[in-house]
């Protein structure tokens, strides 16, 4: 898997323009899903029918990354930009931004403002694209761009930029190649606009209507120097989620994947994370309500050029899957 | 004038279209409040289209048919959006001297609200917002920020029972400021967006397009997208065009950074904001009808604010939709500018632009 | 009905956001003694019916009160000692010498640990302590913990409810389990009245959280009309009066965007009937309680919102009067007995010519 998780934690995608990353993943379906669409928004929809008699399942991993979308140009050819997404500044200072036509850009800071021992504000930086000035600027008001990284295998642990989210969306693809027909119709959901809005999730939730959610994103962990407490460690288990600030998981649902897991003596731990949510906020929501959880991939370092993960909780996550779908779900 | 079809658009004045944009500036309608807002336009519309209704939140639904029968199974819809709410204030108690106390209804800067005019209840009593005489001042007391907290609604009454007998619990106060005409540009309250408005009110008196409009003049959008996210369920449409009146913050500055939009540059079309992103197809459509027939426009700085837009693209299984704006100084203030040339162009752009929207636009590539 | 022992079973019961069960089965019964049929939603919230006498197909009333409550989640084991988070909003300031509930593989009850003001620095003393320094001790052998206990674990509030003086009621989830008793005494005034509307009764799950219960109800009832039934900012020690209404002074009825004008006038016309005082709450914008999701539900739905006037809210020692509470209930009673058609049609607002 190590190999489609480079090919596609390196692509384009910026949340809004991820029609890149859509047309790489659909030539990575194809063959083995019984129907591949994109729906109204542009989330990527590969279905995969059962035998009739089981449940409708929606997995649901995002397509689209942070970055930064340019708000103006100076006289000088200096860009401002807005954040796509969660940024955090201290991630940001000499970092390599590419946009969707291939410019590189540098990401400079406000020097005169910068206070000691204090974290500027987003609206102190700029990209530099390196242009004369304005008129010669490649790159106009609008234009998006991502973090430029390339992946590192250091064996064991995996490091690219856009882990989140692109190693579920590598999960969710090993799934599907490695399912063998099961009971229930299964929906892999390459969903839009996560890190902005969960605009894709909501509307392809409403749109499938399934028994039950899952999504499939990175989590935090507490096992850095100095970390703030958080049980959730990389090479633990794929991480059931319990409780997120956006949601709490239904617990039927965690209760399953539980079961599941220790089933398939596979190492799981749980999830409790006091900052930041996922696509299932969005889609538990939608009509009557969808039974949801999270099934989390613990990665340190989330939201920074360099997202790590641990390759022994990215199979294991996928065994887990396996082990969910292949069986019956009673919630 | 005649539109992209040939056909003829009725005679509207200039000078009816700047009638309908001052009366409705200086109607008020708080959110949760709009019904003076909506006879207005009710009225307006009444004889241009076929179907009139309101729901049970208060938006008001105007749907003008395609212009000729369609060959498709099914009648393309499109929704065009504009809210007819504005922010004020919500009178929340009665001191014991016979002020008013109060809070926001939507988002205001305190720092607008000393020595202001505001019209209170619905018999619109005059009402103003004083503060500590400079005289009085000591230190860097001129210099702290007064809390909307510890202002009060001043209406002359002399004790809390008289007070109470006048105004009540939950009733709203607008900015008093009357409409007026400089030059080309026009200065009013509550352009956000009885512009949206009025540009959605021309469009409805105009020609019929290739396709059902359907017109939603929204409540409730400044405290939460509200009517916009009903009206999305009850319409269903294809895709959406959001008509609002949008930051516009050319004063000058200390930094090369965005002005967010400028007057007089033409609409603005909005790519990307907090509560949502704009549909590309949509926009390239704009942008294209724009290039072709020579119409000034702009791009609303990204990132900033949010529409009713918000609660359209996440109605239930999405819908691709694009705001496009009124550049407007000051707005959520009591007295914004606006310029009556980006108006214009605005109901130029969208008339031109969906006039030649058909259901294309949305294939992908 | 004995309202005190009503509320203190609901009060004593466990049910925090997104695991209700245990109280769940309290409302259903509770419920079910004047309901035609009690009812669960998908997403686990509890539908008590009356059927009206109107003729089919009835309109619907919907009254949403939550079952849910805040409460704490175990997010470590240390040295057999628990680490803990809130699960929704949760106040970290009552936490010090609180007794527990952790709902491991059985329920053990527990303390919330505080160092004994003999060793502590003086300033320390000056700092409130946030979740991420407090923990629980439930007195057993780390070992025997870790075999008990797991992270993601739910911590209730054990607190014994009771009466205060003045007809005041103490205990911890009356927000918003007073709300859910109100509804029980509209449900029995209902049974012993006509009604034409269908009424439907629903004690909501997951309001503290995201509201998953309000809106998701709403939208599978579908209901013509919807009350919601929450607690607000009793007058207290420590809160201007700029933000609370009367204790003791009947329920508060909100005034604002999220509610809808006819509702609030025909609520207000019915408690003047009744002679009953009320209080007027203005509220400028969204109003923080199941009224907000349920009133945008599907092609919207006309709300209005009461409130319990309630001091203490989302400590263990919330306080209500039972005046109160049975004011509410009795205030829907009327409202609901009134409805009829004539009602519907002054819902749409009215397009003149």
């Amino acid at each position: 898997m190590k190999d489609l998780i480079k090919k596609l934690t390196e692509v384009y995608g910026p949340s809004g323009y991820e029609h890149s990353i859509r047309q790489i993943i659909r030539d990575e379906v194809r063959g083995y899903a019984d129907e591949i669409r994109t729906n109204t928004l542009g989330s990527l929809i590969a279905l995969k029918r059962g035998k009739g008699k089981g449940k409708k399942v929606m997995l649901a991993a995002h397509m689209d990354e942070i970055g930064v979308m340019v708000t103006h140009i100076d006289e000088k050819g200096f860009c401002r930009f807005a954040s796509i997404g969660g940024l955090y500044p201290l991630t940001l200072l000499g970092g390599r931004v590419v946009f969707g036509n291939g410019t590189v850009g540098v990401i400079g800071m406000e020097e005169k403002h910068f206070e000691r021992g204090k974290t500027p504000p987003l609206d102190q930086f700029f990209v530099d694209v390196g242009a004369k000035d304005k008129a010669s600027c490649p790159v106009k008001v609008g234009d998006a761009a991502g973090f430029s990284r390339p992946f590192e295998d250091l064996g064991g642990r995996l490091v690219a930029k856009t882990m989140d989210d692109r190693v579920a969306c590598a999960i969710l693809i090993e799934t599907l190649r490695k399912l063998r027909r099961c009971a229930h119709d299964v929906y892999f959901v390459f969903t839009v606009q996560e890190e902005m809005t969960l605009a894709g999730a909501g509307t392809s939730a409403y749109g499938i209507n399934p028994d039950m959610a899952l999504a499939v994103d990175v989590t935090d962990t507490g096992d850095t120097p100095e970390s703030n407490h958080m049980a959730v460690a990389l090479g633990g288990g794929p991480a059931i989620k319990v409780q997120d600030s956006g949601m709490v998981a239904h617990a039927g649902v965690k209760e399953l994947m539980v079961r599941r897991a220790e089933e398939a003596k596979l190492p799981y731990q749980l999830e409790v994370l006091a900052g930041g949510t996922t696509d299932a906020m969005a889609i538990q929501m939608v009509r009557e309500g969808i039974p949801t959880g999270c099934l989390s991939i613990p990665c340190r370092y989330i939201h920074s050029p360099s997202e790590m993960v641990d390759y022994g909780d990215v199979e294991n996550s996928v065994k887990l899957l396996l082990a969910i779908l292949s069986k019956s779900i009673e919630l | 004038m005649t539109t992209a079809d040939g056909g003829q658009r009725s005679a509207i004045g200039a000078r009816e279209v700047l009638l309908i944009l001052q009366e409705l500036s200086e109607a008020i309608g708080i959110s949760g409040n709009e019904d003076a807002v909506r006879k207005i336009i009710a009225d307006a519309v009444r004889d241009h289209v076929d179907e009139l209704r309101t729901d049970t939140i208060g938006n008001l639904f105007a749907v003008k048919k395609a212009r000729a029968a369609q060959g498709a199974k099914r009648a393309f819809k499109v929704m065009l959006a504009a809210h007819m709410d504005e922010v004020g204030l919500m009178v929340t108690g009665h001191d014991g001297n016979g002020g008013l106390r109060f809070r926001p209804v939507g988002g205001i800067d305190d720092r607008v609200l000393l020595g202001k005019v505001l019209l209170v209840g619905p018999d619109k009593v005059p009402g103003v917002i004083g503060v500590k005489p400079v005289h009085l001042l000591k230190g860097d007391e001129g210099k702290q920020v007064t809390k909307m907290d510890d202002m009060r609604i001043d209406i002359g009454a002399l004790s809390k029972e008289e007070a109470e007998g006048l105004i009540k619990l939950g009733q709203v106060a607008a900015f008093s400021t009357r409409y007026n005409k400089v030059g080309r540009t026009a200065t009013g309250k509550a352009f956000d967006d009885r512009a949206g408005c009025a540009v959605l009110v021309e469009l409805l008196k105009g020609a019929r397009f290739p396709f059902d409009l359907h017109a939603v003049f929204t409540v409730q959008e400044e405290v939460g997208l509200r009517g916009a996210r009903v009206a999305a369920s009850a319409v269903e449409p294809d895709c959406a065009f959001v008509l609002e009146g949008t930051i516009c913050d050319d004063l000058p500055k200390d930094k090369d950074v965005s002005p967010t939009t400028e007057l007089g540059k033409g609409p603005a079309i909005s790519l990307m904001d907090r509560s949502a992103f704009a549909d590309r197809r949509l926009v390239d459509h704009l942008i294209a009808t724009a290039e072709k027939l020579g119409i000034p426009y702009q791009f609303k700085q990204p990132g900033i604010g949010g529409t009713d837009a918000g609660a359209i693209t996440r109605s239930k299984a999405g819908v691709p939709t694009a705001p496009v704006s009124v550049p407007c100084r000051y707005i959520h203030s009591p007295v914004s500018r606006l310029s009556l040339d980006d108006f214009d162009n605005t109901v130029r752009l969208m008339r031109e632009s969906l006039s030649r929207l058909t259901p294309d636009v949305l294939k992908r590539s | 009905m004995d309202l005190s022992a009503l509320l203190k079973k609901l009060s004593e019961a466990h049910g925090i956001s997104a695991y209700e069960a245990p109280v769940r089965e309290i409302v259903r019964e509770e419920f079910a003694k004047h309901s035609h049929e009690v009812r669960v939603t998908k997403m686990g919230s509890v539908v008590g019916v009356r059927h009206g006498s109107g003729v089919a197909p009835r309109r619907k009333v919907m009254l949403s009160a939550h079952m849910d409550e805040i409460g704490l989640m175990v997010t470590g084991i240390e040295k057999g000692f628990l680490r803990i988070t809130k699960v929704a909003g949760s106040d970290a300031r009552v936490m010090l010498g609180q007794e527990v509930v952790v709902h491991g593989q059985r329920e053990l009850p527990g303390v919330v640990g505080s160092r004994p003001p003999h060793v502590l620095p003086p300033d320390e003393r000056d700092r409130v302590l946030l979740f991420d320094q407090l923990f629980v001790d439930v007195g057993l052998p780390e070992t025997q913990v870790k075999r008990l206990v797991r992270v993601g674990d739910l911590i209730s509030i054990r607190r014994a409810a009771f009466e205060l003086k003045g007809g005041l009621f103490c205990g911890k989830a009356l927000d918003d389990r007073a709300s859910v008793a109100a509804v029980a005494i509209c449900l029995e005034t209902l049974a012993a009245s006509q009604h034409k509307w269908d009424v439907l009764g629903v004690a909501s799950v997951q309001e503290e959280t995201t509201f998953l219960g309000a809106a998701t109800s709403a939208h599978g009832l579908q209901p013509d009309v919807a009350i919601a039934i929450d607690v607000t900012f009793g007058e207290q020690n420590g809160v201007s009066d700029a933000h609370t209404v009367g204790m003791g002074k009947g329920p508060a009825i909100g005034v604002g965007p999220n509610f809808h004008p006819e509702l609030v006038k025909a609520l207000v016309d019915t408690a003047s009937k009744l002679e009953m005082p009320y209080q007027i709450e203005p509220t400028p914008g969204a109003s923080g309680t199941d009224a907000w999701p349920i009133q945008v539900a599907r092609e919207g739905i006309p709300t209005a919102l009461l409130s319990i006037p309630l001091r203490y809210m989302h400590t263990p020692v919330e306080t209500v009067s039972l005046r109160d509470i049975e004011r509410t209930g009795k205030l829907m009673a009327a409202f609901i007995a009134h409805l009829d058609d004539e009602f519907v049609k002054t819902l749409t607002f009215v397009l003149d010519g």
